[in-house]
This record gives structure tokens, sequence and C-alpha cells, in this order.
């Protein structure tokens, strides 16, 4: 009897060491990243990287393009989304009635948040590059990345209207308010945190998305910036890959940079979006 | 004859990080017997109870000063097996907690853990605490349904089952039927009183009247203290500690 | 196990005669246009769908026009760019996916439940509280930086050492950047099933003497296995739609191999080498991009809808 309880608490602490392993392994990882990015993005990381365009020579490389072109694609698709999808999550969540058709709707937006993001490129590039004859625009690049977080955005959103309390919604009743204006002036200012948390969260995710844009034909290798929505673009991801493709070994300094940055600029939007989410939990 | 102690509880101070929920705790739990703990909601019975088979090491921040002794050896020494301990001393809680398998696999689990592979000696095992659970009969033709098919009294048997199977010597029950009906309840303290006889069992009950039905001693909790602990007929019928009294008559709780 | 299904299915008829839904659609709808606008709204989503499946089909078509189906589905050789020899057999494109899903499942779901596994049996609070917005960096970081980590540093620096014959561009160090971006995923998914076991089941496994390996393996995790399972295939079909990382990592070699030294070409993979060349619109060439990508939405919908299928049929009743 005393061998199974040794091998039983034998199992227990060899699993415990083995799960402690485990979970050490996404840190270490995690810790490896940062170190390579952070060690050779530096090299090149000055101002004139910022000013520059891209060129053949690794020491001249500046992603001046791809930071204005994601400037303005993710600039035009904030109110887009925020606008599309906030009103669709209302809407489930406060108009539509409980039947089978909303129920099809909903798991239907559930599906879209599963689908490959390439296959949004696709969907960019058959229905406004080509049959909307936008072109290679920024337009173009920004209703695909909005319909690509789009059901992010309506899920979280859903997830912030169901958790303001019906009492809130009761006492507005009570007061002789009718349904869009206790919507709009009780529910929504209260959910408000929490939604946009989520969305500056999908919008983090469009930021270094680069394989829709790819497939709907925001250009690699580009010398200028964006004057309007109907001009072509390209954006940081994009610059960056460009750059990891590339043989000589100094584009790799440069794409380092260019990650970089990148993530500086999401860690300081996650860092708005999880300030956001404290300030106003304590409520 | 001498009252074997199964339990001696040596003046035990319980802490949830600052807060004292157990304040000096002295007490013998006989062998064989039926020891009732009673007094008002949230006064410590549930945690004293929690402190015999270390339930209380699954929360952070709990502490425990004093010592407990079952059968004359201290459970809260270094290198106590926790494990062990717990197959020793079973528990049974307020709510029904059947795991989401079948019947059999309920009643089964304890043997399994504890090395019974074989499946004669399994099934004879399982029949035996479904039998000594009083739930046998009402179960013999679907040991291999789900255990959540059952009715809540039968869940809450079910898990007295459960218990039972890995032969404990000492049996805790946190308010057992509570959650259940009066013909449910019933069945709980005839149950009760069979097992007695070869169990040592300490029962947590907020109703007086079933810690005077079916316990031999009783202990008097109030705000973490033991106000008093005696045999239940002294208890109910002539207490010594004034608090004792008030609360038996109904003046508060 | 059919007494655990889920007991509360709607049926078609509960919409009109359920006193408690006709009860919540006549609150509703007081304001016409507003409800109108909203609804509007809502359409995008359900036109996203019609517009994606419509372009994958439509121009599927035009691809299958000229190579069959089944060529198509069984063909081994992949060569549509490079005359002459024109091949389109998919085959080396599925394997090759199929090779990066399954070396990143590998890592993403064992290291995933274990963890899991450990914050929620294991670990203390402090812990917790430390390693989940560790996880949340770790989920949020852009699949082109992985990519560009696992040319640079991965194969060089890790892989190479162990194996000196492995290629620069090689299908392991983009699995094992897939695995590591979709291990967060993992962890949380299955750490909410864990957690949506009541605390009275865990807490009854412990007072009958069990360890925490025993409580973690015969009791919570048979539990929560409906959560853990969707989502390890919710994990898959995330692998199976992975681009960037392939399209850096893995190389732009279709061939159908069993070495992960090697370089391959995924699905997604290919579609991206596509988009970058100057492919005329309306060639055969064009419309292979759909018809492989049509072939990549049916897999992660067949996926994603068993997931759904799961949690729906099998999941647990606790009480």
């Amino acid at each position: 009897m005393a061998d199974l309880k040794k091998k039983r608490m034998l199992t227990d602490k060899i699993f415990k060491v083995i799960f402690l392993v485990f979970i050490s392994l996404g840190l270490v990882v995690l810790a490896a990243l940062i170190y390579d990015i952070v060690s050779k993005g530096i090299v090149m990381l000055d101002w004139e990287f910022f000013t520059r365009f891209d060129s053949r020579f690794p020491a001249k490389a500046g992603i001046k393009a791809g930071l204005f072109g994601t400037l303005y694609v993710i600039g035009l698709m904030i109110p887009i989304t925020f606008f599309i999808g906030t009103a669709t999550a209302i809407y489930l969540e406060e108009y539509a009635p409980v039947n089978k058709l909303t129920d099809i709707i909903k798991l239907n937006i559930a599906n879209l948040a599963g689908i490959p993001s390439i296959i949004y490129g696709m969907l960019g590039l058959g229905v406004f590059v080509r049959y909307l004859n936008m072109g290679r625009s920024v337009l173009a690049g920004s209703l695909t990345l909005s319909l690509l977080v789009l059901p992010v955005v309506i899920v979280s959103a859903q997830e912030a209207l169901k958790s303001v309390p019906d009492s809130l919604r009761n006492a507005s009743y009570a007061l002789g308010a009718n349904h869009w204006h206790t919507v709009y002036k009780v529910v929504l200012p209260s959910a408000l945190p929490s939604i946009l948390t989520g969305f500056i969260l999908a919008i983090s995710r469009a930021i270094g998305e680069t394989a829709p844009l790819i497939m709907m034909g925001a250009l690699t290798f580009v010398m200028f910036t964006p004057q309007g929505i109907m001009d072509s673009f390209t954006v940081m991801p994009i610059q960056i890959f460009n750059w990891t493709s590339l043989p000589k070994t100094e584009f790799e300094l440069v794409a380092a940079s260019g990650s970089l940055l990148l993530l500086i600029l999401l860690f300081i939007l996650n860092g708005l979006a999880t300030f956001i989410r404290y300030k106003y939990s304590r409520k | 004859m001498s009252n074997q102690k199964v339990l001696e509880v040596k003046n035990i101070d319980f802490f949830y990080d600052d807060f004292q929920a157990l304040e000096n705790i002295t007490m013998d739990v006989e062998k064989n017997k039926v020891t009732a703990l009673i007094g008002p909601s949230g006064c410590g019975k549930s945690t004293f109870l929690r402190t015999i088979n270390r339930m209380n090491d699954l929360i952070e921040g709990a502490k425990l000063e004093g010592d407990i002794l079952f059968d004359g050896e201290s459970i809260y020494q270094e290198n106590v097996d926790v494990v062990n301990l717990r197959k020793r001393i079973g528990m049974v809680f307020q709510q029904p907690n059947p795991f989401p398998k079948s019947v059999f696999e309920n009643v089964a689990y304890g043997p399994k853990i504890h090395g019974v592979t074989d499946k004669a000696k399994l099934e004879e095992i399982v029949v035996e605490s479904l039998k000594g659970a009083a739930l046998y009969d009402e179960v013999k033709d679907r040991l291999n349904k789900s255990a959540l098919s059952l009715s809540g009294g039968q869940q809450q048997r079910l898990c007295i089952a459960r218990a039972l199977a890995v032969k404990p010597e000492v049996l805790l029950m946190d308010e057992p039927a509570s959650a259940l009906d009066p013909v449910a309840t019933a069945k709980i303290e005839d149950l009760i009183e069979e097992l007695k006889n070869n169990y040592s069992i300490v029962i947590v009950t907020h109703s007086m009247q079933q810690a005077a039905r079916v316990s031999d001693m009783t202990g008097f909790f109030l705000m973490g203290e033991l106000v008093e602990y005696d045999k239940t007929d002294k208890i109910f019928e002539n207490p010594s500690d004034q608090r004792t009294e008030d609360y038996i008559t109904g003046r508060f709780g | 196990m059919s007494d655990l299904k889920n007991k509360d299915k709607k049926s078609w008829a509960s919409y009109f005669f359920d006193p408690k839904i006709r009860y919540m659609n006549s609150k509703k709808n007081k304001n016409g246009l507003v409800n109108y606008v909203l609804l509007l709204t809502t359409l995008v989503s359900v036109i996203t769908t019609i517009g994606i499946i419509l372009i994958l089909l439509t121009d599927s078509f035009h691809f299958f026009e000229q190579v069959p189906v089944l060529d198509f589905l069984t063909g081994t050789k992949w060569n549509p760019l490079i005359k002459p020899d024109l091949a389109y057999g998919v085959l080396p494109l599925v394997a090759g996916t199929m090779m990066i899903t399954l070396g990143s499942a590998l890592i993403a779901i064992p290291v995933g439940l274990g963890s899991a596994i450990y914050l929620t049996e294991y670990a203390s609070t402090r812990f917790s509280k430390i390693i989940k917005p560790i996880m949340e960096i770790l989920a949020g970081i852009p699949t082109v930086v992985y990519g560009y980590f696992a040319l640079t540093f991965i194969t060089p620096n890790v892989l190479k050492p162990i194996f000196p014959n492995i290629r620069t561009f090689n299908a392991l160090s983009a699995s094992i950047a897939v695995g590591i971006m979709i291990l967060p995923m993992v962890i949380s998914l299955s750490e909410d099933a864990l957690n949506a076991v009541p605390e009275s089941i865990r807490q009854g496994a412990y007072a009958m003497g069990s360890t925490r390996f025993e409580v973690a393996s015969r009791v919570m995790v048979p539990s929560a296995l409906s959560g853990i399972l969707s989502s390890f295939i919710l994990a898959i079909s995330r692998a199976i739609g992975e681009t960037m990382i392939v399209a850096i990592a893995a190389g732009m070699r279709p061939q159908l191999t069993s070495s992960f030294l090697k370089p391959i070409q995924t699905m997604t993979g290919f579609i991206v080498q596509i988009s970058l060349g100057d492919t005329p619109v309306g060639s055969l060439q064009y419309y292979t991009i759909f018809a492989v990508g049509l072939l990549l939405f049916l897999m992660t919908l067949s996926l994603n809808v068993i997931s759904h299928l799961i949690l729906k049929k099998y999941r647990e009743v606790y009480q």
C-alpha cells in the first residue's frame, strides 16, 4: 500500500514540474522574441527611420510609407468599424426579436470570427477592388480590414451590453423614457468602457494584419505616402514582411526595427485598453 | 466503559488572513458516537469541521494554530500525509456534489485511486457502499446511468456511499440534509443512526431538532467560540451556559 | 450518456407560445426608424458571409471549368506557374498545411492543457495574475513578427545546432512559431472550461483523499471535456488558416515530404505567393487562388462547426 502511495505522490510531483515547465515555455519564448527584436531593432531605429522611404540600400531604408499607410487605413477604419460594430451589437442585444432568425445571425457572426484572415483578403479583392472598382486603394483596404475585425468588435460589444444590469434599464423605463432613449442615454454609456476596450484590442489586431492587404494588392515597395483614400498604399507589417524576404542580411536589422516599432505601437494601444478597463471597472 | 477518543482538538485558533474565525476550541470526539455542532449561521461550525480533514488547506491565507490529534497522532505536523488523512476522514457536503459520471463511477472513484483495480472487487465495494448508504435498492438497475439523473436526496446518499467506499474511520457531515425535503431528511437521519455503529460521525446542523434527534454529544458554537460541549440530553434539557439556553429556547439565531 | 444532453433546446413553437419570449419581443421595436437603421448595420454581417461564399464559388468555378475537380483534389504535383509541366494537384499544399498544423498542435495542445491545469490546480493567485497578462501579450504579437522570429532566430539559433542539415526555410521553425501563436488560445479556453466546473465538485474530489494530479486528470478534465476539446479544434482551425508565419519561414516549395527539415508550401502560403506576383486578373493562375481558398474555407468552416456542435451537444450538466 505504501508503494502505491509513493507512486501517487511522485506522479503528482512529476506532473507539477512538467506543467510548470510548460508554462515557462511560453515565457521563455516571449522573452527570447522580445530580446531578439529589441537587440536587433535598436540598431537602426533612429529618427530618420521614420522619415525615409524604403530603399534598395538597407542603410537608407525607412518606414515612412508604411507608417503613413497604416495611419490612413486604420484611421479610416476606426469610425466605420466602431459605428457598424456597436450598432449591430445594440440591435442584437436590445432590439432584435428573440427568434430563430436572430439566433442564426448571431451564429453567423460567431462563425465569421473564425474564418482565416486571408479569406477576407479574397473578399476584399473580389468585391472592393474589382467589383466595386475601388482599385487597390486605401478605401478598399480599410473596408476589408473592417469586415475582418467586425465580428470580434460585435461579440465583445454584445458582452459589454449584456453585463449592464437590468435594474438600470428598468429604472429608466420607470421614469418614462422610451426604448431608444434608455439604450442611448443609460445602457450605452454604462457599457462604453468595455466596448472601447474590446474595440481597441480589435484595432491592434488590424494593425498587425498582413495577409488580407497583400491579397488585395497593397504594394510592397512603395516610395510615397497616400494623399487620398483612393490612393494605393502599403502598411507597416507589409514593409516588415518585404524586408524579411530580402536576401541582403542587413535588411534583417531593418526588419527588426520595423517590428520593434510595430510592437511599441501595439504595446501603447494595449496599455490604453488596459487603462480604460481598470479605470472604469472600479465604478 | 471508557469512551475512546478518536479526535482530540487542542486549543485551536483559526484565521482567514487576518480574520480570526475560530477562537481557542478544545473538544474531544468520541468513537462510534454522533457529535453534533449547532449554532447560528456564520459562527464557524463549517470552518471547524473543515479543519478536521484539512480541507481549509485549499484556501489561500488559511492558518491554524494549535493541534488536532487523530487516533493520538497530530494531523498538523510538517510531513503529515494529507491525502491519506482524507481517506481516513470522509466528508459529505451541504449541497450534494456527485461527479458528472455514472453512479458506479462515483462510488468507485475512491477505491480506484487508492489502488483497487480488480473489476470484481470494485463491484463488490460499490454494492456494499450503496447498501451501507441505503441507496442500493433504488439504483441497482441504473448503476451506469449518470449520477445527475438521481433526485436530490438520492444524490446526497450517493455522496455518502462514495465517502463510505474508502472505508473511513470518521465521517464529517456538513449540514447534509439542509438542501433536502423532509422525507429525504428523515432517510438521512435514519442512516446516520445506523452508520454510527461502524463510524464516528461529526455533523454540523442548523436544525436543533435534528441535533437532538440524532446525536449523542452536542457542541454549541457562537462567534467562533465553543461555548458549551456536553451530552446532547444535558445541552437541550439543562444547559450550563446562559448563551446556550438563549439559543436553544430561540431567543436568537 | 444521452441524459447529459443540453436540455434547453428551443423549438420553433416556443418562440410563438412561450409567454416570457413574447413579453421580451413586445417590449422592443418601439422606435421604428432606429430599429431599421440598426437592422441595416446588422445586415452587414450577413452580406459579408454571402459575399465570401459568392466570391469563392464564382471564381473557383472559373478554375474548375478548366481543371477537373478530381485532378485538383487528388493530384500530387502542384505547379501552376512555371511552364511547361503545369500541374494542378493540390495535395502537396494540403500536406504542407497538415504538417504545420500537426507540428503546431503537438506543441500547443499538451503545453496548453498542461498550463491550464497548472493554473487551475497548482498555481497561487499571485502566479496566475502574473501569467495572464504575459499570455495576452503573446497572443497579441503580429504574425509577421512571429514569422521573422522563426526565420531569423529559431532556425539559426535553436534548430541548426540540433539538426545541422536543416534548410533555411523549413516546416519545423514555422510549426514551432504557429504552435506558440495558438498557445494562449488553448490555455485561455481550456482554463475557462476547467473553471466552469463547479467548485463543489472539485472540493468533493479533494475530500476523498486525491492528489492534485488525480483531481485534475480524473475529475476536472473529464468534467470539462467538451470545452477543452472545442478549444483544441478552434486552435487547429486557426493554425490551418495561418498565413504570414508560413509564408516567411516555411518556404515556397510545394512538395510532398515527411521531413520537417525541408521547405514546404501551405495553401495559405501559396495564395500569398501569387498575390505578390504579377498574375494577370482573369487568368487560370488567378483563379487558382480561389480554388485553394475555397478548399481552405471549407476546411476551417467544418472544424468550426464541429467545435460548435461538440459544445452544444455534449456540454456537461453539473446540477
